[in-house]
């Protein structure tokens, strides 16, 4: 087909034409990501193979303070005058030792069955068996820690390689004051995300490392430590998640999952498409006090969510001040269902939503729109264009392309919006069985399953659920919209 | 029906060059538009002052109740009968109220220094420098932050019960949560440090600062608007965390957040007895930190809007 072919073609015919072109493409963009990942491993081992003989060759090269330095970390460090950094690896390895030793080598014993000794009582005692949770935590981060000791090690065994050759070569080594001159300066970047990734890695990394694993093991109400031990159970979980039945997750997991992806769409461009409104009315030419205007909007962003929130919660309940209002003036005979109906619940949910939601966009569109050249505008009043028109062929478009990222975001934001449903309604009315209501987002369902019903086994499963959502909401809208690729395009 | 009322009433023009048909309409009479432009501003107005009430009205509504006197949860009437400050002297001198506005207080200031300094050190670190292992902190990072936060809770609770961080402990332990992810949020940051020149950066080099130096001297003083920003939202951060507050104090009302303690009044038994005083409490909170945000409101537009385009 010819570019005309395609120019001829109606806007409808394109869409179906590209689209039938993206499906085409698809087994060979598979296959291509199948090499990829395929070259990356054996890349990998090519790799491996290549420290493995790099290690040996230091060792068969490597003079007598370099060999000791095997066995005891920062020995060559030490010998050749580098104290700082002598000092720093035999440190390390101390550490290790003593923790492996007197801390950590039981718990990675144990990993593999997550405990065996229950706990009993004797004579009216409790004596404590094994703790399946401490057992499971402490087993990863003892994993962590060998193998950021193996990483360590093979940086001591290099050091000691570079040094030699260097001193070879005769020139100076560097000392402990370069070292800690570099800090501020070409090493800099390590003191800045030093500590922030301890801090990451401690309390982001390890916590979601045990969740994941938790939801292959049967943690929950009746097998909860230190009184009861728990165990792997492999891919168990999943099946009662996805199989419907009454002992089963399936149905409910299905309507969270749906009123969950609704939700996001609605949260996500309701809000956006009525915040811009919002916003080219208050900046249209003629409008005066748009200060004010925009101000007023803003009260809903800087007064906290659980205060405005709650109270709007309260303002709609059966006896709140909407319902008795209603009721006082006779327009209405009973109170009108806000929370209590599924339907009516989730409708009211999505509209307050609005109401939290049109400030930022409005903050967000106002930006743009003052960015957009006004040349464009002058040109289209001058070509006879109308406010319809000019919205539609300049201003979405514009706006489209330079918030596609935020829209995505956004969109991931609102699968996460917890604050706004769990303040509201708490996921209720509980119409789904197993602890899901009808307005539960997924994540507010994990919560509601952690906390209220210490089901930590589905919980783990619905994290996973949730981040393999977003990963590939994320994974198509990335392929799909170029602004998010080249963030510097549209210029 | 006779066939010419069918015809619209555009002037057609055949242009032969270009081979197409134009249309074109006729010029509205200027005294007509400028009527039209005045009937849709009256439009906007009205929907702006519309907007404005349904906006403002729980915020006025919430004072409102605040004052109220008389005893009961929500009533049929808006304005109360009798004014007074009874709510307020309650919630200050009988309840943990002041108690738990001063853990927020701590937490929020905390959180503002040492979030704002990581924060600020690692976009600094991702934008201006190159080092191995940059690219795959940032993907890690974007990774991690699409696994659901809670999922973590439980593990982070015990994390922090060993350090003996919870319960009594919890405002410290808040903090060290708070301020422990919080080098995952350099986004905006580093969106910003970006759009800052980088000949700048050079030539101080060149003058023999140390990156040190260009951090604080050069890179700090263009930054404002962001700094700002950064200690604003850590700031207001901790005034409105229910979940984790909640569980880390695990029902020692001494350690808990206003978020905490108000949630609880407005789910307690005496919800009849607490409703005032949960809207006086929310009133106490709110007008602090409105304050501040519609002080600083500048800063705020400026990261939201450079984070949204950037993303």
């Amino acid at each position: 087909m010819t570019d005309l072919d395609y120019l001829k073609m109606s806007k409808g015919e394109k869409l179906v034409h590209n689209a039938g072109k993206w499906i085409a493409s698809l087994p060979k963009k598979l296959l291509n990501s199948i090499c990829a990942i395929a070259m990356f491993f054996v890349n990998l081992v090519k790799k491996f193979i290549a420290e493995i003989k790099d290690i040996v060759m230091t060792f068969v090269h490597g003079d007598w303070k370099t060999r000791v330095s095997f066995f005891i970390m920062g020995f060559g460090s030490f010998a050749r005058g580098q104290w700082l950094r002598g000092l720093l690896f035999l440190l390390f390895q101390t550490v290790f030792n003593m923790y492996i030793l007197f801390f950590g080598g039981a718990y990675l014993a144990k990993f593999a069955t997550l405990g065996t000794i229950a706990t009993t009582k004797v004579n009216r005692k409790t004596v404590y068996g094994d703790n399946s949770f401490m057992i499971l935590l402490y087993g990863i981060l003892t994993i962590f820690f060998i193998i950021a000791f193996i990483y360590t090690w093979r940086a001591n065994v290099r050091q000691n390689k570079i040094s030699q050759e260097i001193l070879k070569s005769g020139k100076k080594l560097k000392y402990a004051k370069d070292d800690i001159a570099s800090l501020a300066d070409s090493q800099f970047h390590k003191t800045l995300l030093a500590l922030p990734t301890l801090g990451i890695f401690t309390f982001t990394v390890l916590p979601i490392i045990f969740m994941i694993l938790v939801a292959f093991t049967n943690y929950d109400a009746t097998h909860q430590p230190p009184g009861k031990l728990f165990t792997w159970v492999g891919f168990d979980n999943f099946k009662t998640l996805f199989s419907s039945g009454s002992a089963n997750y399936g149905d409910a997991f299905g309507q969270v999952l749906l009123w969950t992806l609704i939700w996001a769409f609605f949260a996500t461009f309701l809000n956006y498409f009525l915040g811009m409104l919002v916003a080219i009315m208050i900046n249209k030419k003629g409008i005066k006090l748009k200060k004010m205007w925009r101000t007023i909007l803003v009260m809903t962003i800087a007064i906290p969510q659980f205060v405005s929130l709650l109270y709007v919660s309260k303002l709609f309940a059966a006896d709140g001040l909407i319902n008795s209002l209603l009721l006082k003036w006779g327009w209405i005979k009973e109170a009108l269902p806000f929370w209590t109906k599924p339907s009516w619940a989730r409708v009211t949910v999505i509209a307050v939503n609005i109401w939290i939601g049109i400030p930022y966009l409005m903050l967000i569109a106002t930006g743009i729109l003052m960015n957009i050249p006004a040349d464009l505008y002058e040109s289209a009043r001058i070509d006879g264009a109308n406010a319809v028109q000019t919205y539609g062929k300049i201003t979405l478009p514009y706006m489209l392309f330079v918030t596609g990222p935020y829209l995505l975001t956004s969109f991931i934001g609102n699968i996460n919006n917890f604050n706004v449903i769990y303040l509201l309604t708490q996921g209720k009315p509980d119409t789904l069985g197993n602890a899901a209501g009808a307005t539960d987002l997924l994540i507010t369902w994990l919560y509601s399953l952690t906390v209220d019903n210490s089901n930590f086994k589905i919980a783990a499963c619905i994290g996973i659920i949730v981040f393999v959502v977003c990963a590939i909401i994320n994974l198509v809208v990335y392929n799909l919209i170029p602004s998010v690729k080249n963030e510097e395009d549209f210029q | 029906m006779a066939k010419e009322n069918l015809i619209p009433e555009v002037d057609i023009v055949i242009d032969q060059e270009a081979g197409v048909i134009r249309e074109i309409k006729p010029e509205p009479k200027l005294r007509s538009k400028k009527a039209h432009e005045k009937r849709v501003n009256g439009a906007i107005y009205a929907i702006l002052i519309a907007m404005s009430v349904i906006w403002l009205l729980p915020f006025i509504l919430l004072v409102l109740q605040s004052f109220r006197v008389e005893y009961g949860g929500q009533v049929a009437y808006v304005i109360p009968k009798q004014f007074g400050l009874d709510n307020f002297k309650f919630i200050l001198t009988e309840t943990n109220f002041p108690r738990w506005y001063g853990n927020t207080l701590i937490i929020a200031l905390f959180n503002s220094v040492l979030q704002t300094v990581i924060v600020l050190s690692v976009s600094y670190a991702l934008s201006r420098m190159r080092f191995r292992g940059r690219k795959l902190f940032m993907k890690s990072v974007l990774v991690l932050g699409m696994f659901p936060g809670f999922l973590t809770m439980i593990a982070l609770y015990t994390l922090l019960k060993n350090l003996g961080l919870t319960q009594e402990g919890a405002i410290p332990g808040l903090i060290l949560i708070y301020c422990a992810s919080s080098g995952m949020g350099y986004y905006i940051s580093k969106g910003f440090f970006d759009t800052i020149p980088k000949s700048l950066d050079e030539s101080a080099r060149i003058d023999g600062a140390t990156r040190f130096q260009v951090f604080l001297k050069i890179i700090m003083p263009l930054s404002k608007p962001i700094v700002i920003y950064t200690i604003l939202m850590a700031f207001m951060a901790p005034w409105g965390d229910y979940v984790f507050a909640s569980y880390v104090a695990f029902g020692k009302s001494d350690s808990y957040n206003v978020a905490v303690g108000l949630y609880d009044w407005v789910n307690t038994n005496d919800f009849q007895g607490y409703f005032t005083r949960f809207c006086a409490g929310g009133v106490l909170v709110a007008i602090p930190i409105t304050a501040l945000f519609l002080m600083l409101q500048k800063y705020y537009v400026e990261g939201v809007t450079g984070g949204a385009v950037k993303g």
